[in-house]
């Protein structure tokens, strides 16, 4: 690992001024990404602003929503009583993330602010139409993904909770890699106030994104067989050793019907 | 350099780090506690697994840094200082649990962890899922989990006292 300086500032307005104006900074969650990123040497920051010592961790449920601090391991979530009967997606979603030590410290924060194609975590945040909160603004989930590695977040700005408005409906479905467990692909279905979505992760070249043709079908007949029939070309879905595109994209369809089987 | 605060084994310690120092490397290297292992170096094998405020973590992935205040466990803090040795530890014996012996720290630690919060008792199918961050290229796993099985109604009644 390169050395970089290190600060653990105690307030969201220190940790944003450390951080904007210096575009070799970065922002430190959980670190279960950055740290091995780190000893690779596939990065070299000027400093790391650790956010741990924020504030931002913690869950709020209302009536019709679940709010998750940025700095809210997985484990937490995993474990919520509120989270398990608000959303249990969501709470099962986070405790089929990586493993045990892995959420013990990961963050939802960091899990979208890197947007990994194989997280699981975006395919919640898409799914459900949440809302990302920073400290500049709301970013609408629509929004917020831009592809591989990449979102809405400008330098300097940090994600400081994500709101997602509760489901009638929803589950999470995902086709592990036999060897390392990530989702080679993983689909999200819910339905609700935000209507009928599906967001896919793991499969696409540009991230998760949202499976219209199966929202459509969906939206007609809440169904595991209205997924019969429906769709999608292999042109945008990653291919690698594990998988190919076609078989990748087959495997949308099949884990699709899954979750809603799942959901109910 | 930074200087980072921490109680190992309850015993308090102040550490001359760097930013990129590891957890793990402060543990090996500035204390000398070894019996914490590096594997894979890649957050995968959890030869590292030590407990940070009662959670288990893959100590090569936590900078020292992000330790500073916090109460850390690891393999040489299970014993007593008798040298009766932990339950968990024992059953491991027990069962033959191991045979190179490189993954049983972090094996060990990460069952620790796991037994103790779940305190309703676990399945040998849960015990295999909880064991995910965990490599052992000896065992074939299957002693492994019967002997946290064995330590969990020893762990509970110890729990209970």
């Amino acid at each position: 690992m390169y050395d970089f300086g290190y600060t653990k500032p105690s307030s969201l307005a220190d940790a944003v001024a450390a951080l904007a104006g210096d575009d070799e900074a970065k922002a430190l969650a959980g670190g279960q990404t950055l740290i091995p990123v780190l000893k690779q040497r596939l990065n070299k920051p000027s400093k790391v602003v650790d956010l741990s010592k924020l504030g931002l961790s913690g869950i709020t449920v209302t009536g019709d929503s679940v709010t998750i601090g940025a700095m809210t391991n997985h484990a937490t979530v995993a474990a919520s009583a509120d989270v398990k009967r608000a959303i249990p997606a969501l709470a099962a979603l986070a405790g089929g993330i990586g493993d045990i030590q892995v959420r013990n410290r990961g963050t939802i924060g960091g899990s979208l602010a890197n947007n990994d194609p194989s997280a699981c975590y975006p395919s919640a945040v898409l799914a459900l139409g949440a809302t990302i909160t920073t400290n500049k603004r709301s970013i609408a989930a629509d929004d917020y993904f831009q592809g591989m590695f990449t979102t809405a977040l400008e330098a300097g700005e940090v994600i400081t909770s994500v709101s997602f408005p509760i489901p009638a409906k929803a589950a999470y479905i995902k086709f592990k890699n036999p060897a390392s467990r990530y989702a080679m692909v993983g689909v999200f279905v819910a339905t609700g106030p935000k209507g009928v979505r599906v967001a896919v992760t793991g499969a696409g070249q540009g991230g998760v994104f949202r499976h219209t043709a199966a929202e459509a079908a969906l939206s007609k007949s809440w169904s595991p067989a209205a997924i019969d029939g429906v769709s999608i070309s292999p042109d945008n879905m990653n291919s690698d050793i594990h998988a190919s595109a076609p078989y990748r994209a087959h495997l949308v369809g099949v884990i699709t019907k899954r979750a809603v089987t799942a959901a109910g | 350099m930074p200087q980072v605060t921490l109680t190992v084994n309850g015993k308090a310690a102040t550490v001359e780090v760097e930013g990129r120092t590891l957890l793990v490397e402060l543990l090996r290297e500035k204390l000398g506690l070894t019996g914490t292992h590096v594997g894979c170096d890649t957050s995968q094998c959890g030869a590292c697994v030590v407990h940070v405020d009662g959670n288990s973590v893959k100590a090569c992935t936590m900078l020292a840094v992000q330790a500073d205040g916090s109460s850390i466990t690891t393999i040489e803090g299970l014993a007593k200082a008798d040298g009766t040795l932990h339950p968990m530890q024992e059953m491991f014996r027990e069962h033959h649990a191991l045979q190179c012996g490189f993954c049983t720290p972090g094996m060990v630690m990460a069952a620790v962890d796991l037994v103790a919060k779940n305190p309703q008792g676990l399945t040998e199918e849960q015990i295999r899922h909880g064991l995910e961050g965990n490599l052992c290229r000896c065992t074939g796993y299957h002693n492994i989990v019967k002997a946290i099985s064995a330590a969990q109604p020893l762990m509970h009644a110890k729990a209970a006292e």
